[in-house]
């Protein structure tokens, strides 16, 4: 079966795209590298290679897990399936 | 002779070098163009053209030394040819290259002018490239050498599998008393706690935590923006990453899952306390990064990129990995190694640093990467804060 996303750890609320062809509406599985577990949802936006996947809700104010770290907060609420970027994603550094 | 080894250079001080160049190294910008006449009247040789060696002063003029020293001392190079305006600062750069034993040679462009330093150069240029071409390789331990790790145009898959790759191999060859390095103060932003806490002591890790503060301090002393116009740069965000923050864990799978550094380096600072991982103090630029680590001494280069970053360094062989396949399949001129089979399972980590630790010993023996064939020779100094 094909992997169409990843996940670095367990407690990640974001996953990476690694296929080129993630449209709205398409189910995808992902692969949670530390515990080698499969997990499926679908896509409500199209995601690009190396881009991110909402794993759950997350609200404004929210902490993004990655690698089981936080890299930054949501400034845009965005759904389960979305896509997590520059536009609701951003850095709590400089 | 353990389980890995390569053939190489020795030189005279005992290192060893993967390459053989005979350098032809200007001190300053003025002397750019004899120092080019020279590399192109004698073939065989290779000219290190840069912008700087003028009226730097303090801190930022002894790692301009320290910088053109170090690249004349690599063990990559055979013997060198030095050229600058004047005989003093000149003879200060020869003085120290000749304590590695190697030969190396002065020549000084006042009261002579271009042509006939050109001339003199030459001749000595020659010499020196006819003793370095009958160099013979030979079998060296994998203990003797000396890697450098720095990542560029990362993306998403960089820290999912490129990056770690290179932590696997470091994992692998650390306790075969391989020498490595580490550095892009600024792109471990987000990650710095993780990695003070890799530091192989408490003392080491709260050196790195004061070099982190410092460089904290200049971006605050000169940001006009919260930086996301350059880090994470516009390739980055292309290819998914986010913030600043995502990338520094990207980044920091290069050192591995349970390799500790053992000191913290000055910019282009030798490392001095054995074999092992050093983290070095250096920009997040590649050129620069790759620069001040061959100035260090190191001899080969492991560079994870994502988007394609098409780095080489004069002096330091650079082998290029990615795990994007899409890079692997459109700039495949520029990779060494495709590890976008992780992504698809294919591969597993252990395998891709398997594969990587072969091809990083073909490439000490001789092999030409990538960045070699295409002439990439990005040689890029550092500079501390403006001239006087």
């Amino acid at each position: 079966m094909a992997t169409h996303f990843i996940v670095h750890d367990k407690a990640d609320t974001v996953g990476v795209v690694v296929v080129e062809d993630v449209q709205p509406g398409k189910d995808v599985t992902g692969w949670i590298m530390e515990t080698d577990e499969t997990i499926t949802l679908k896509a409500l936006d199209a995601v690009p290679l190396g881009h991110k996947i909402a794993l759950q809700d997350l609200k404004t104010g929210d902490t993004v897990l990655k690698y089981g770290h936080d890299v930054g907060r949501i400034v845009a609420a965005v759904g389960k399936g979305r896509h997590v970027h520059v536009h609701n994603l951003k850095t709590k550094r400089w | 002779m353990g389980r890995y080894q390569f053939f190489g250079y020795r030189r005279e001080n005992g290192r060893v070098g993967i390459r053989n160049h005979v350098v032809i190294l200007p001190l300053d910008d003025l002397s750019n163009a004899a120092a080019e006449a020279v590399g192109n009247n004698i073939k065989g040789t290779l000219a290190l053209p840069h912008a700087y060696g003028r009226l730097q002063f303090g801190e930022d003029l002894e790692l301009f030394f320290r910088t053109l020293i170090g690249i004349g001392s690599n063990p990559n190079v055979a013997a060198c040819v030095v050229i600058g305006i004047e005989p003093s600062w000149t003879g200060r750069i020869v003085e120290g290259i000749a304590k590695t034993g190697k030969p190396v040679a002065g020549f000084a462009i006042e009261c002579n002018g271009d042509i006939s330093t050109i001339a003199s150069a030459s001749r000595k240029a020659k010499e020196f490239m006819h003793w370095a071409s009958e160099k013979q390789r030979e079998a060296c331990a994998i203990e003797e050498l000396f890697v450098s790790v720095k990542c560029g145009e990362s993306d998403t898959t960089s820290g999912l599998a490129s990056c770690p790759t290179v932590g696997n191999l470091i994992d692998k060859l650390d306790p075969l008393g391989v020498t490595t390095c580490f550095g892009e103060t600024s792109e471990l932003t987000g990650a710095e706690k993780v990695c003070a806490s890799r530091a192989a002591t408490p003392e080491v890790g709260k050196r790195f935590m004061q070099v982190f503060d410092a460089y904290q301090e200049v971006i605050n002393r000169y940001k006009t923006s919260d930086l996301s116009e350059s880090q994470p740069t516009k390739g980055n965000i292309a290819g998914g990453l986010t913030t600043i923050e995502e990338k520094a864990f990207g980044n920091l799978a290069k050192i591995g899952r349970k390799t500790k550094y053992i000191d913290v380096l000055k910019p282009a600072e030798a490392p001095a306390k054995g074999t092992g991982l050093y983290y070095m103090d250096t920009s997040s630029a590649a050129a620069e990064c790759i620069t001040l680590q061959a100035a260090a001494g190191f001899v080969v280069h492991l560079f994870p990129t994502g988007q394609g970053n098409v780095i080489g360094n004069p002096i330091e062989p650079v082998i290029k990995l990615t795990a994007n396949p899409k890079t692997a399949r459109t700039m495949s001129e520029h990779i060494d190694l495709d590890v976008s089979g992780i992504l698809r399972r294919e591969m597993t980590l252990d395998e891709a640093g398997d594969r990587l630790i072969e091809v990083m010993i073909r490439t000490c023996n001789g092999r030409l990467t990538c960045a070699e064939a295409l002439g990439h020779r990005e040689f890029v100094l550092t500079k501390l804060y403006q001239s006087a």
